[in-house]
């Protein structure tokens, strides 16, 4: 069998061509092999002397690598220089993936040297699956020294663990600055990704998860170093190279005064409410309390999920920060302010009404809380005679005192470095059109009523607000300033006048003394110091609608009525403001009342508050500490019990 | 050659300047084998350095076999290294692995590295019993067909890539150098060259995954581009002088994988630089151009062809290796031989150094007689 083509080219093959080929061959070999050589010498010269930089580059890149070294947190201080949030140095063990050898048995001899539970094993194997080479990854942190002891003693025989000194957020005062401060926490996987931040995964660093941690997380992160190692592509440490130092993050100072931020959530008791306290002059704010509250620490140490559970299910809802974002009908609270816009609006202070016990519009009426008698402006207030108001607000029309009451800061979003705030309602006849048209279903008919003008003029209705709102209320009244709150740094100079005329404000002042100092409704909440007299006025807002024989003052408490007052001393030159709300505390002048008065007694006369504190806590079962102590070690076991049962 | 009346002959008679090249090129491998293990001589440098002594010595001890030995052991020890593939294959269907070694008891034996002198020996001695005048025949080709594609099947499916190209390479040049002619070299690989890139397109996701990488290695850093890459850092940043002897980041702190086996040269030359390199490549340049001058020195056909395929496999062996380190070659697992850690490497070249050493013994004994 031969070939067509070669056949029909070839002539007779001797041995002489045999020869001549296999030269010619042998030369085009050993040519292409030359060729090949020079090629391979080309490239290697191209690779280390035209390329050398960039791989010189490539090749420093990938024996050093930066170990991110997290930045201290600020510290919050209050207002005298007394820590609010600081860090606690801790014991931390982590792990780094590439240089673990038995993954199962390590984490065994772990789990039993740091009492590791199911969960966090699961947390664990899920964070090694994702991490990548050296980046370490967190097995358990704030470890008693005992157990870290334990681990270190025993680290020849765990390749990969790394136990550690960290820090940790520890807030002293627990749950009394719970709302104001929130807590610290891990970065989530959406905040990663916001970011870009490689800090943000580094294992113990932590951010702001809620209120002024989260507000001023920019002030308070820092910058974080580098440490400079050389690595190999396991991640195992050759050695360490010039670091480059952390600096923490700055310091803040609030304009709180945390002694009295303590005592006020502690004066809360049991009590599911809230306290706020501005100087009137400045907006300072001194305390800002909601109660119950959780303990900030034991988020910033990652909650369990007995512990979560428990405060999200709590009627009292500790998760809430309520004097921001709760909102509530002010009840006659706001009757200081319907005066102020009764007198700009040419209404005689000494004018005088009699009051039947309630108020007939049309066919309805609407009840006063008693026979007051003939009443002016002065005693109105004191007696929070509600027929005065109905029969005020009547002749000159909400639209007119809405205005004043948008002055002095209902309804108003303040400017705060808050998460969020909800501001409420101050309504008029162009409000509730717009709502009119936004949803028909809510809101019977587009024009404002008589009795919603009657309504909005005692405190219920379409009005509502929230605490802080309420306190500068009383802040404004109380200096005729334009305060505004503040939460960080030491308010200087007063605060601009609001342009109120002082003789107006003198008449509604006077009422406020009277409610106190007089006969008025809080006369049991007078002050017990010399020469400092508290002015205030009480109010009591509906929780539902009054049934037949019952005005939420008994049964379920959940429908009782709230008690609210706002309040200032001392009432010759008022310096300090403040608002009590406690929810279904059945009345202003029961509940909220005395809060108030051991409050701003404290203020002027630590002792004596003291005194009556102690009296007060030891019917509740201890201290806030103490009480918050028994609560944690309940969540403990009943945690235990669910995972024992699991 | 040392003539000296104090030398014994037989001494003197070696190819010493060969002795003394391969014998560097080792050395170089020791080295970087010493380095690689952060500057011990375990696990790797002395067990290398006893495996290189040993095949040197069986090497120098094969010069004496005589021409016409060799040439009646082609074809038998083919046959038994085709049997030994063929068991190994089955070896591998009973344990449902991939093997690709035979264990008899006091070594592992890897036939398929046996099979590399064994093709180009068997071809060339088919070559010299083909008659002067059918060397353009279709008789001249399809035996060598199958001589050639029956073990690379084999070896393919082992699967073995590298060993399989190696195998189809030095078969080759025994056929080119023997005078198949040219036209189907050259329409062979034009055939190659249009059939790529048609290949390409039926090709599966995965496999054309592993082409780009190929051709782009830094497009997949972390993935299948990685030897690459690590490979061309090393010795793109050692530069003309190097990092130093000990002093290499890539090898030491293991971003350089294999940085002991098939990626030794980019080891050395990150320690030694471009100068290191490129005496490395002449050494090797050397030793295959001593190869080929026996070759062309030969007076009989066979050791011609042999001679040429022994030094062709040498080559291949190097310049596959070597583009493969310097990203101009795919990955495949072929070692840089005497300087890679590995014994089937050494054992291999050294077999065809001590066939062409028996060769070029020959050459001079029967120039002495004529």
């Amino acid at each position: 069998m031969k070939i067509g083509a070669i056949r029909n080219g070839a002539k007779r093959f001797t041995s002489v061509h045999q020869s001549l080929t296999f030269s010619r061959r042998m030369l085009l070999t050993g040519g292409a092999q030359a060729a090949v050589g020079a090629v391979l010498i080309g490239r290697l010269g191209w690779l280390s002397v035209a390329e050398n930089e960039r791989y010189q580059l490539m090749s420093e890149s990938n024996r050093v690598q930066l170990i991110i070294v997290p930045p201290r947190r600020g510290w919050i201080i209050d207002r005298y220089g007394k820590p609010i949030a600081i860090n606690r140095s801790d014991f931390r063990v982590d792990l780094i993936p590439e240089q673990l050898g038995d993954v199962e048995q390590t984490l065994t001899t772990l789990a039993k040297l740091l009492k590791l539970s199911v969960d966090d094993i699961d947390r664990i194997l899920k964070d090694l699956k994702v991490a990548r080479g050296y980046q370490p990854v967190q097995v358990a942190e704030n470890v008693p020294y005992e157990n870290y002891a334990a681990v270190t003693v025993r680290l020849p025989e765990l390749p990969g663990v790394q136990p550690m000194r960290g820090f940790s957020r520890f807030y002293p005062d627990g749950p009394a600055v719970g709302h104001l401060i929130g807590y610290v926490g891990t970065a989530s996987a959406a905040e990663y990704e916001k970011e870009k931040n490689p800090l943000l995964i580094t294992p113990g660093f932590k951010i702001g998860k809620e209120g002024l941690e989260e507000t001023l997380e920019r002030n308070l992160r820092g910058t974080p170093g580098g440490q400079r190692v050389e690595l190999t592509a396991r991640g195992k440490l050759v050695r360490e190279l010039t670091p480059k130092p952390d600096r923490s993050g700055a310091t803040v100072p609030l304009a709180i005064d945390s002694d009295l931020q303590e005592f006020a959530a502690r004066r809360l008791g049991e009590e599911s409410g809230s306290v706020v306290v501005l100087d009137c002059l400045t907006g300072d704010v001194l305390a800002l309390v909601s109660m119950p509250a959780y303990d900030p620490n034991s988020f910033s140490d990652g909650i369990g999920r007995t512990e979560w559970k428990m405060l999200s299910e709590d009627p009292r809802r500790p998760l809430l920060n309520k004097v921001l974002n709760s909102l509530y009908p002010p009840g006659s609270t706001i009757k200081p302010m319907g005066a102020l816009a009764l007198l700009q609006n040419g209404v005689e202070p000494e004018e005088r009404l009699f009051c039947p016990g309630g108020y007939r519009l049309g066919n309805r009426f609407f009840r006063c809380l008693s026979r007051h008698g003939t009443v002016d402006m002065r005693r109105a207030i004191a007696k929070s005679c509600n027929t005065y108001f109905y029969a005020m607000g009547h002749r000159i029309g909400y639209d007119k005192i809405a205005p004043m009451a948008k002055r002095l800061g209902l309804g108003q979003k303040f400017d705060l470095p808050v998460v969020s705030q909800s501001f409420g309602t101050v309504p008029d006849s162009e409000w509730k059109l717009r709502r009119y048209q936004l949803n028909k279903k809510l809101i019977e008919r587009p024009d404002w009523t008589a009795s919603d003008t009657l309504n909005a003029s005692i405190g219920q209705g379409f009005l509502i607000i929230n605490p802080m709102q309420l306190a500068v209320m009383g802040g404004r009244i109380a200096s005729g300033r334009d305060i505004q709150p503040r939460l960080v740094g030491v308010g200087k100079e007063p605060a601009p006048l609001l342009g109120i005329p002082p003789e107006h404000l003198e008449i509604v002042r006077g009422g406020m003394w009277q409610v106190v100092n007089g006969d008025g409704t809080a006369g049991a909440s007078k002050l017990q110091l010399p020469g400092i007299e508290m002015s205030g006025k009480t109010g009591t807002a509906q929780v539902r609608r009054i049934a037949v024989g019952q005005r939420g003052q008994s049964g379920d408490w959940r429908y009782r009525d709230h008690g609210l007052f706002v309040c200032f001393a001392p009432s010759a030159n008022p310096r300090y403001a403040a608002s009590v709300v406690i929810e279904h505390g059945l009345g202003g002048a029961r509940a909220a009342a005395p809060v108030a008065k051991d409050v701003l007694t404290f203020l002027f006369d630590r002792a004596k508050a003291m005194e009556s504190l102690r009296a007060l806590e030891q019917q509740w079962g201890g201290t806030l500490a103490e009480r918050t102590a028994r609560r944690a070690a309940m969540i403990k076991s009943a945690a235990d019990a669910r995972i024992a049962a699991a | 050659m040392i003539s000296s009346a104090i030398i014994p002959q037989p001494l003197a008679k070696l190819p010493w300047r060969l002795i003394f090249l391969i014998a560097g090129i080792a050395g170089i491998g020791l080295m970087t084998q010493y380095s690689a293990a952060g500057g011990s001589i375990r696990p790797w440098a002395l067990k290398q350095g006893v495996t290189f002594l040993f095949f040197l010595c069986v090497a120098v001890t094969m010069s004496w076999v005589k021409e016409s030995t060799i040439k009646s052991l082609a074809f038998p020890v083919f046959g038994v290294v085709l049997v030994m593939l063929i068991l190994v294959e089955m070896l591998g269907f009973v344990t449902k692995g991939a093997q690709r070694w035979l264990d008899v008891g006091f070594i592992r034996l890897q036939p398929s590295e046996f099979m590399k002198p064994a093709i180009v020996l068997v071809l060339a001695r088919f070559y010299e019993l083909l008659p002067v005048g059918d060397i353009r025949k279709w008789r001249a080709i399809w035996p060598a067909a199958l001589l050639i594609g029956i073990p690379a099947g084999l070896i393919l499916v082992q699967p073995d890539l590298g060993t399989c190209t190696m195998v189809i390479l030095g078969g080759l040049t025994v056929m080119f150098v023997a005078g198949v002619p040219m036209r189907l070299f050259i329409g062979g690989a034009t055939a190659l060259a249009v059939a790529a890139p048609i290949a390409y397109a039926f090709m599966h996701e995965y496999q054309r995954r592993r082409v780009q990488t190929f051709l782009d290695p830094e497009s997949d850093p972390l993935g299948a581009g990685y030897h690459i890459s690590q490979s061309q850092i090393a010795i793109g940043s050692g530069g003309i002088f190097g990092k130093g002897f000990l002093n290499g980041s890539q090898s030491h702190l293991d971003y350089l994988p294999e940085g002991h086996t098939d990626f030794a040269f980019a080891a050395m030359v990150e320690e030694w630089g471009l100068l290191g390199g490129l005496l490395l490549i002449l050494a090797f340049g050397a030793v295959i151009r001593w190869g080929m001058m026996v070759s062309t020195r030969a007076k009989s056909r066979f050791a011609q062809l042999a001679a040429a395929g022994l030094s062709a496999t040498i080559f291949f062996y190097v310049a596959i290796n070597l583009m493969m380190v310097m990203g101009l070659a795919p990955v495949v697992g072929i070692p840089l031989p005497l300087v890679s850690f590995g014994g089937s490497a050494v054992m291999t070249v050294m077999l065809c150094l001590g066939l062409l050493m028996a060769l070029e013994r020959q050459q001079r004994t029967t120039s002495k007689l004529v």
